[in-house]
């Protein structure tokens, strides 16, 4: 088997073995392909890659504790959390060290919000000893400073907080996107009446399934006609299919509030034709319907154009051939016809269903409360309370969640399976 | 080579130009009615004045925390000016993103010469905070409702009262000031909400009260929601921003009324970002004084009923630029407005945000 045994060795002519001659000529191909996709390739990795691995990173990334307080991080290693008593003299002295010159470069006040993520209080805790420190006796004693500073210094539960997140990475935002938490005693799930992100992940990928059915259910119908029709009539509706698409998102979705509210058109109408009572108009919009409704007509050219472009490359002689070998119409369609538009669905299903996963203005102006994706919520995290370590540990998530899904999709499809055109 | 050098001088040469004719003052702030009241009270006057000053108006107001953030964190600020309500300026502040200001020295004195950390007095919330103006939030009702049997809501426990007061509210998709009407309207004194909403079983109670009327409420993002779904007939009650209520009766004539009661006061006004060179540093200052004197804050008061911070500019507010109304008695400090008024607590909100957020969240999406 082996093409090494020896006087078989094939040789190109200055005698080198032809095999490593191949190599390194296809080795230089492969560098010069490389050269030429170069300042793609960069580009890609410094404004697409990069930022997201940032992202992702700062969702184990804690460096704020030890950065601000580095003598107390230190010294707080010899305290027992579950003993009951707050810290010695020491940590209380190393404390004053370090807020000091927290105070003087204001990032006391950066420290207090990061760990007020972690229990109430905590905020105005640093805001208010920050006040105080230049008043403080160098001399000592500390703790009894601090505790006449803010009562909280003296509450085990604040000490244990700073103690748990003093390590550079943590695991506390994740444990929180899972609704869990870190206590004395190890790793359990919130009360009840705060568990959240699970529940919403669950409504997320629920939605979006229903948003990627419903979308095939509708589009599927439309790109056939498409597909079938003659090219003038089927340009027309392709310009039907893509005006909205080029209307703005907001305005869209603007419309459908006016169409579905409950003094809306829609409602207006069925009133009048006697369907519906006017004291039983329908409840279409701020709720889960309303996000499905919006989102499926938002959504549906994403679906739309892949199916077309698959069907148009479908012969019509196969259908034809079908029937005159005795298939009856829907034998035809469905032994046929609609195993060849299958990479179609994928494309289209993936693409609609990916999309809607991190949508969230839609839901966000038609979705009320039972409407809302967990995309709402890192979107609030992002931009109102600044946790963007709990906003990146939710992206985290949610991309994992991704991924997953197309390894079953991989398994189940094939993603070979899936064509664009 | 040549040819080179004379573009690269060419370009440089335009920049230097540009840059002597006129400096670029970036200021942020909501848009809409708002920046338009800015507009023509402060930086319009102020360009006429300094025609050097090119002012340029940025509608980012409602995600300037994050992306001031980002700014800092990229370490190129372009913004130069940046209006936000106190809540996000305290934010701001402890993050160390924007400025402390001295008010005494970088504000302007009132007419009669009180220093303006007098004249500005509690408003300045914060060691960043420059105030602008007082808006509250309240409530708006309809006038036409047939079910009400013509009566009207009087005070704020009408929101939770169903049976006199059918139909459906709007209110904020958040828990500040909803959580303290529901207390209030549970029977707990006002000095007392902040205590009780500290505990368990008080944010239990809040809820609790909330729950009564869960089903008939649609929840609120944007401040415009509301007089729309008020104009729509969508609900009967809703709260919002007083002079979007204003807007909807005195400018579009709507039959809306305005509730008042325990209307709670906010307050609106600049920041100035940290970490600004010194020479963009000394412009934004010359405008912020200008922009925040006595006459400045009360001629703002023409083009919009949200009151002026300084106390030396509320004998000042005369009558709309458009409508030529009295402004006075749609300003949410007029006496006969402010009888019963709530004072929201920052510091006690930047603490327990998170936590109440969370919980909030989770009654909502049960």
């Amino acid at each position: 088997m082996s093409d090494t045994t020896d006087g078989q060795v094939l040789t190109t002519q200055d005698g080198k073995p032809l095999k490593a001659a191949l190599a390194r000529a296809l080795r230089r191909e492969k560098l010069r392909a490389l050269m030429l996709i170069a300042p793609l390739l960069i580009f890609v990795l410094i404004t697409f890659v990069a930022p997201i691995a940032d992202m992702l990173f700062r969702s184990v990334e804690n460096g704020i504790v030890a950065d601000t307080l580095p003598r107390t991080v230190i010294a707080i290693q010899e305290w027992d959390p579950n003993s009951g008593e707050v810290p010695s003299e020491e940590v209380f002295a190393a404390l004053y060290g370090d807020m000091v010159v927290a105070v003087d470069q204001k990032t006391h006040t950066r420290l207090g919000s990061r760990l007020n993520y972690e229990q109430s209080g905590i905020s105005s805790l640093f805001r208010k000893t920050g006040r105080r420190i230049k008043r403080m006796d160098e001399a000592g004693p500390f703790k009894e400073q601090f505790l006449d500073a803010d009562r909280k210094w003296g509450n085990v539960s604040t000490w244990q907080v700073l103690k748990q997140f003093s390590p550079r990475y943590t695991g506390g935002y994740f444990l929180n996107s899972f609704d869990a938490q870190q206590t004395a005693e190890g790793i359990e799930m919130k009360p009840a009446d705060e568990r959240i992100y699970l529940f919403l992940f669950g409504r997320t990928l629920f939605l979006s399934i229903v948003i990627t059915v419903s979308c095939l259910l509708l589009g599927y119908p439309i790109a056939f006609l498409l597909a079938a029709l003659p090219l003038r009539t089927s340009n027309l509706l392709m310009i039907l299919v893509l005006l909205p698409f080029w209307t703005s998102l907001l305005v869209r979705t603007s419309a459908w509030k006016v169409l579905l509210q409950q003094q809306g058109v829609i409602n207006d109408f069925l009133v009048w034709t006697g369907i519906i009572s006017d004291a039983g108009r329908l409840v279409m919009i701020n709720n889960q319907t309303g996000t499905i409704i919006a989102m499926t007509h938002i959504l549906l050219p994403f679906m739309i154009l892949p199916l077309y472009s698959v069907m148009k490359t479908i012969s019509p002689s196969y259908v034809r051939a079908a029937k005159s070998l005795g298939a009856n119409d829907w034998i035809a369609f469905w032994r046929v016809y609609f195993p060849q538009s299958v990479p179609g669905i994928g494309a289209g299903a993936v693409l609609v269903f990916i999309l809607s996963i991190g949508y969230y203005i839609t839901p966000e102006l038609v979705g009320g409360t039972s409407g809302i994706f967990i995309s709402n919520r890192i979107a609030y995290h992002i931009s109102s309370s600044l946790n963007w370590g709990l906003a990146a540990s939710l992206g985290t998530l949610l991309l994992v969640a991704v991924l997953m899904l197309f390894v079953v999709y991989d398994k189940i499809v094939g993603i070979d399976n899936v064509k664009l055109g | 080579m040549k040819l080179k050098t004379v573009i690269l001088a060419g370009t440089a040469l335009a920049f230097a130009g540009s840059a002597a004719l006129a400096k670029d003052l970036t200021v942020v702030s909501w848009g809409g009615a708002y920046q338009a009241s800015q507009k023509n009270a402060y930086t319009d006057p102020y360009s006429a004045e300094n025609p050097d000053i090119n002012v340029i108006w940025d509608e980012s107001s409602n995600e300037a925390v994050a992306k001031l953030r980002a700014m800092n964190e990229a370490g190129n600020i372009t913004w130069d000016l940046v209006d936000v309500v106190a809540s996000d300026a305290i934010r701001l502040c402890d993050e160390g993103l924007a400025l402390e200001i001295n008010p005494d020295e970088d504000l302007a004195a009132a007419p009669d010469g009180t220093p303006a950390s007098e004249d500005f007095g509690d408003l300045l919330v914060s060691e960043c905070f420059i105030p602008q103006i007082v808006y509250s939030t309240t409530f708006g009702y309809r006038s036409d409702v047939d079910e009400w049997g013509g009566k009207e809501p009087t005070e704020i426990c009408d929101i939770f009262d169903l049976e006199t007061f059918p139909g459906k509210r709007s209110l904020e998709k958040r828990p500040i000031n909803n959580m303290e009407w529901a207390l209030l309207c549970d029977g707990v004194p006002k000095d007392e909400v902040y205590n009780v909403l500290e505990t368990e079983e008080g944010q239990a109670q809040a809820f609790a009260k909330l729950d009564s009327i869960k089903d008939n409420v649609v929840w609120w993002s944007a401040g415009a929601e509301t007089p729309q779904l008020l104009a729509d007939k969508e609900v009967v009650i809703g709260s919002t921003y007083n002079g979007r209520l204003f807007a909807l009766i005195e400018e579009q004539k709507q039959p809306v009324k305005m509730l008042w009661d325990a209307q709670v006061f906010d307050l609106d006004g600049w920041i100035i970002p940290a970490g600004l060179p010194e020479d963009r540093l000394a412009e934004v200052k010359k405008l912020v004084k200008y922009a925040t004197d006595t006459q400045r804050l009360a001629d703002q008061a023409k083009y919009i009923s949200y009151g002026p911070a300084r106390k030396s500019s509320a004998p000042l507010v005369g009558q709309h630029a458009k409508l030529g109304i009295d402004m006075a008695p749609h300003m949410p400090t007029d006496p006969n407005n402010a009888k019963n008024t709530f004072l929201y607590n920052y510091e006690w909100w930047a603490d327990y945000r998170d936590d109440i957020d969370a919980k909030f969240q989770a009654w909502l999406s049960q």
